[in-house]
């Protein structure tokens, strides 16, 4: 990137010098989120015309990714606000200290009371593993008759991606002390294990496996971008884990300000628009003109599975030397 | 005295090769002896390269016997790898005098000489690789004329070539002798080359014999020569 | 120059050493990396060695069109920077590959190229050639002469290979084994890209998730430590099987055969081999021209320039310190200089060294704003032995055949530099340099470990784009990365030709 700014300095002289006079604000996000098809470029537009500023949306893998990231550059960090988590790994982020308080109140559309003084939230949506009809016949209804089943599935990696770790907990929520025998029955389903969802869902849409661990919400992408309704996701019995994804500040940010003005644009109208047909999950806040039909609700509120922040730290490290134990038989 | 040798001992390895006596100035000595005597060893002792474990030497005069190998005054030809191959003939030569190969007019035109006077006047401009065998000795004759140096050492430089070849070479050596009335040291297995040098040494049992005049010495042979021979 | 590598290396041990949690303890994850490590790694070297003898056989015995562009091919592996590599796989072995769709029209399944038969699958392929070149030495080392008296005595094929090629492989074949062990035991790409999940991660992989997913130190540093005992004992297993390399050297031209048969099992293992080399590379570059207009973008313009600013730094330090241990190996009896260089970098695998790099500099520095020193450093230390094992022989011949010449002749300091020196290096260090160019440029490793957020290498960003499953725009970069890696070889190699040489 300074190798580009300092092109465009000598090439547009006094244009650039102008451009590096706004502050500058930086996001550390998932990779999905600033490609060309997710919300990023249009959030940036939308933010960027009244915020005076240039708002950065730096890439940094997928969403456990940005909570290392973090880690690993410590008290160093250029980033502002970090955008991307989910709740399973918020307590984590605020105990490293290096999330500062948001002090914004705002009312949320989602099966769930929200009052985490660190984070907001800005999407949600539920796990599931997402199929195509044309090629599956038997869709299984639960974990059980998915072990039993004949299909290949293809999931991620808890360690870096938070889909991966949705399903850990999700596992976790719905069988608690028999989640080892359910990993070990789907472990010879598991093709492979990728490092995040982008991987994961682009092997599943090359055909290499039949079922991958996505969202309820990813065959509306189909239905409304493609017009493709081969694509559906399985209600299992068990309930559906819930993905609540969030953003918070940094500590030591040197754009404060503007860090809460984004949180702020976060969930306002602005933003929450872009993010049904771009993210592919549910707004916090419903949009002005409503959601697509593409987005009716495949699971009751009742069989949503969540387990709260402040216990979900402790249950992932015992549940991921568990599946690590498992897997790597 | 041209060289010197006082109690010199060169060794390689275990073994030790002993010299004591002297050689007049002008004269040609021929080192004659077994396979593994020594006669290698003895030159390079004596050029500088091989280790010396005691005694002197001296060359007209001159304390040499710490000098670095390219400080004494004397030519070493070797056995083979007498030439760079990635350098002309012209260069090869050039060498000689001066090892950055930065020539003045007058030091160019004292090579191309050197060139004439070994009979490879249009040479000059030819790689090693494309020169024979013969001609590539003259290249390096050319050098050791052009150094002056006042002692001339052959590790049979010539061996690779024929009879008729060798022969002619020692001939153009013996002129060059003539001319600059230096002394010459060389390595041979031919009784026959022997002979044409005025003093003659038998290498053996780690030590270089005194020099004995060569028509004396194969008129009447010691026992130990006689094997040999 | 050596001090600065054992500084290097022994820093980064203490350092990895003074962050480990104590007491050692492994984890049934940690233990099935060790398991998976050493599993694929003999796997992979097995299948590569028992495969290459009968390449090497056909290619010593037949001489056929296009015989010097194969031979050429074999040594393409080698510079072909791993992740493209993996992306030709890809495209033939994947599941939906071309293999995949030709079982796939006579009714069979796909295949299944992730995780451990798609880890060796790209072992194989990257050492195959590599053991075939070796094992090739061997048969080009037996002399003629013995094939002549064997026809005359009316061996047969068996009688031949008992008393002739069976002692040669006997004395080859344990060097190459372990070389390609250790080759595969250090590889991270390879399993970076195709392995997946716990039950295909070796310890490089692991080193690296602990890094950069847990963000845990002291577990990096118990596999670093354990990733050097591994690598440690097989340093000692190489040592003791003898050192069969030389990568620099001809393979000739095939012998004169007087038996007649065989000739069409020669054929097929020639063209299958020549295939199962060729297709992966052929793929890349179809897919590759399609993807090209797609990716001409700044993106790839950055990562082109980082990825050079890193190859001319690590190559510069690699052939600077190659030259500096190589002359104080030749020129003295220090044999051993060699063996310790190469031993120190093996035992040192490029994680182990990037987590003590990374543990030394982050109480002082960002480590992401030193990604490029950084990677750099730990490439040269990489390609330094095979750099020193170049040169070293032709110091060596060049003193021993022209160093008494030059120094009766006063050449000393710069002339001899210039006159002698220069002249017999040209060439070897046109290769190395090339080597080392190449084999920076396309590195995919610690880099990896310390990629800063907004920029990449073109390895990196094209990992990046096959993690996205753009893979077209992969394909694309993946061209591009091939041009600039076997360019930057070819240039380097043809350069130390020009002119004439000692």
């Amino acid at each position: 990137m300074k190798t580009t700014l300092s092109f465009a300095v000598a090439l547009l002289g006094s244009v650039a010098a102008h451009a590096q006079d706004k502050p500058e604000l930086i996001v550390y996000t998932y990779d999905s989120f600033v490609s060309d098809w997710g919300p990023g470029p249009g959030v940036e537009a939308a933010f960027e015309e009244n915020c005076g500023c240039d708002l950065k949306l730096i890439a940094v893998g997928d969403g456990a990714g940005i909570l290392s990231r973090l880690k690993l550059e410590g008290g160093r960090t250029d980033a502002d606000v970090v955008l991307g988590l989910d709740t399973n790994l918020t307590a984590d982020a605020a105990a490293s200290g290096l999330i500062a308080p948001h002090g914004i109140t705002g009312a949320f559309d989602m099966p769930i009371a929200w009052d985490d003084p660190n984070f907001l939230p800005y999407d949600w949506g539920y796990f599931a593993f997402v199929y195509d009809e044309t090629k599956v016949a038997d869709v299984p209804s639960s974990f059980e008759e998915l072990i039993t089943s004949d299909l290949e599935i293809v999931i991620q990696d808890p360690r870096s991606s938070t889909p991966g770790l949705g399903l850990l907990m999700w596992v976790e929520a719905a069988y608690g002390a028999d989640a080892a025998r359910i990993w070990e029955g789907l472990s010879p389903k598991i093709a492979t294990v990728t490092k995040g969802w982008d991987e994961a869902y682009g092997m599943f849409l090359e055909g290499e496996v039949d079922m991958v661990l996505s969202y309820t919400t990813s065959p509306s992408y189909h239905i409304i971008a493609e017009e493709d309704l081969s694509k559906k996701a399985a209600a299992f019995d068990e309930g559906h884990y819930m993905q609540v994804e969030v953003a918070g500040m940094v500590e030591g940010s040197d754009q404060p300000e503007l860090a809460k003005s984004f949180l702020e644009f976060m969930i306002s109208d602005g933003f929450q628009s872009i993010i049904p047909t771009t993210n592919w999950m549910y707004p916090v806040v419903q949009p002005e003109g409503g959601l697509p039909d593409a987005f009716a609700k495949p699971v009751a509120d009742d069989k949503a599975l969540l387990i709260p922040a402040n216990e979900a730290s402790g249950i992932r490290d015992a549940a991921l030397a568990e599946w690590i134990r498992v897997l790597s038989k | 005295m041209a060289v010197t040798c006082e109690n010199l001992i060169f060794g390689r390895g275990t073994f030790r090769l002993a010299a004591d006596w002297s050689l007049p100035s002008g004269a040609s000595l021929a080192l004659i002896g077994p396979s593994g005597a020594g006669k290698s060893l003895f030159l390079g002792g004596l050029a500088g390269f091989d280790v010396r474990h005691g005694g002197q030497l001296r060359i007209d005069g001159a304390d040499v016997t710490d000098a670095a190998p390219q400080d004494r005054p004397l030519t070493l030809m070797f056995q083979d790898h007498n030439l760079f191959p990635h350098l002309s003939a012209f260069q090869n030569v050039a060498l000689g005098v001066d090892p950055g190969l930065r020539l003045n007019d007058a030091a160019k035109a004292e090579v191309t000489a050197a060139l004439a006077q070994v009979e490879l006047p249009d040479m000059s401009a030819r790689y090693p690789s494309e020169l024979s065998g013969g001609q590539q000795s003259r290249v390096a004759l050319a050098r050791a004329l052009i150094r002056r140096r006042p002692l001339l050492l052959l590790d049979e430089p010539f061996s690779a070539l024929g009879p008729g070849l060798r022969r002619e070479m020692l001939a153009l050596v013996e002129t060059i002798r003539g001319q600059q009335n230096c002394t010459l040291i060389f390595v041979t297995h031919s009784p026959e080359d022997a002979k044409t040098a005025d003093f003659v040494s038998f290498v053996h049992d780690g030590s270089v014999a005194k020099p004995v005049a060569a028509q004396a010495l194969f008129d009447d042979p010691p026992a130990t020569l006689q094997e040999y021979l | 120059m050596l001090a600065c590598l054992a500084l290097l290396v022994f820093g980064s041990l203490i350092a990895v050493i003074s962050r480990a949690d104590w007491p050692i303890a492994l984890g049934p994850g940690d233990w099935a990396a060790v398991r998976f490590t050493l599993l694929q790694s003999v796997i992979s070297a097995l299948l590569s060695v028992v495969l290459a003898i009968p390449v090497a056989r056909a290619l010593s015995r037949r001489q056929f069109f296009g015989r010097g562009f194969l031979m050429v091919a074999l040594g393409a592996p080698f510079i072909l920077p791993v992740i493209v590599a993996v992306f030709g796989l890809l495209a033939i072995w994947g599941r939906s590959g071309l293999f995949s769709d030709v079982l796939g029209l006579v009714g069979l399944g796909r295949v299944d190229i992730y995780g451990f038969p798609g880890v060796v699958l790209a072992h194989v392929f990257f050492n195959l050639p590599l053991a075939t070149r070796l094992i090739l030495q061997g048969w080009v080392s037996i002399p003629a002469e013995h094939f002549r008296l064997s026809a005359q005595l009316g061996f047969s094929a068996w009688d031949e290979f008992r008393c002739l090629e069976i002692p040669m492989l006997r004395q080859v074949i344990p060097g190459a084994l372990v070389l390609v062990f250790i080759l595969c035991m250090t590889s991270f790409a390879t399993v970076l890209a195709l392995g997946g999940g716990p039950k295909a991660t070796s310890v490089e992989l692991a080193i690296y998730a602990a890094l950069r997913f847990d963000f845990d130190l002291g577990r990096a540093a118990v596999l670093a430590l354990v990733q050097v005992i591994l690598s440690g004992g097989a340093a000692i297993l190489l040592l003791s099987a003898g050192r069969p390399v030389d990568l620099g050297q001809g393979l000739g031209g095939a012998r004169r055969v007087w038996r007649q048969g065989g000739r069409g099992i020669d054929s097929f293992v020639i063209c299958t081999a020549a295939l199962f080399l060729l297709m992966p590379m052929g793929a890349i570059v179809l897919r590759g021209v399609g993807g090209l207009v797609g990716i001409l973008d700044v993106r790839l313009m950055e990562a082109l320039w980082m990825s050079l600013q890193i190859t001319a730094l690590s190559t510069l330090l690699a052939v600077g310190g190659a030259i500096g241990i190589a002359s104080l190996a030749a020129r003295s009896s220090r044999g051993w200089l060699i063996e310790v260089t190469s031993t120190m970098v093996l035992v040192v695998s490029p994680f182990v060294l990037g987590t003590g790099l990374f543990i030394i500099i982050n109480p002082w520095l960002d480590p992401f704003a030193m990604a490029l020193p950084v990677t750099a450093v730990v490439n040269a230390a990489l390609s330094l032995p095979f750099c020193v094992r170049v040169l070293v022989p032709a110091l060596q011949q060049v003193e021993r055949n022209y160093g008494r010449l030059g120094t009766s002749l006063g050449l000393s300091g710069w002339d001899r530099t210039r006159l002698m020196l220069w002249p017999a290096l040209r060439r070897p260090l046109g290769f190395a340099t090339g080597l080392s160019a190449a084999l920076s440029m396309g590195d995919l490793g610690v880099i990896a470990l310390f990629a800063p957020v907004d920029g990449a290498t073109l390895p990196l960003l094209m990992y990046r784009l096959m993690g996205a499953y753009q893979m077209d725009a992969a394909a694309g970069v993946a061209l591009v990365l091939v041009a600039v890696s076997f360019g930057l070889f070819a240039a380097f190699d043809r350069g130390g030709q020009l002119g004439r040489h000692l």
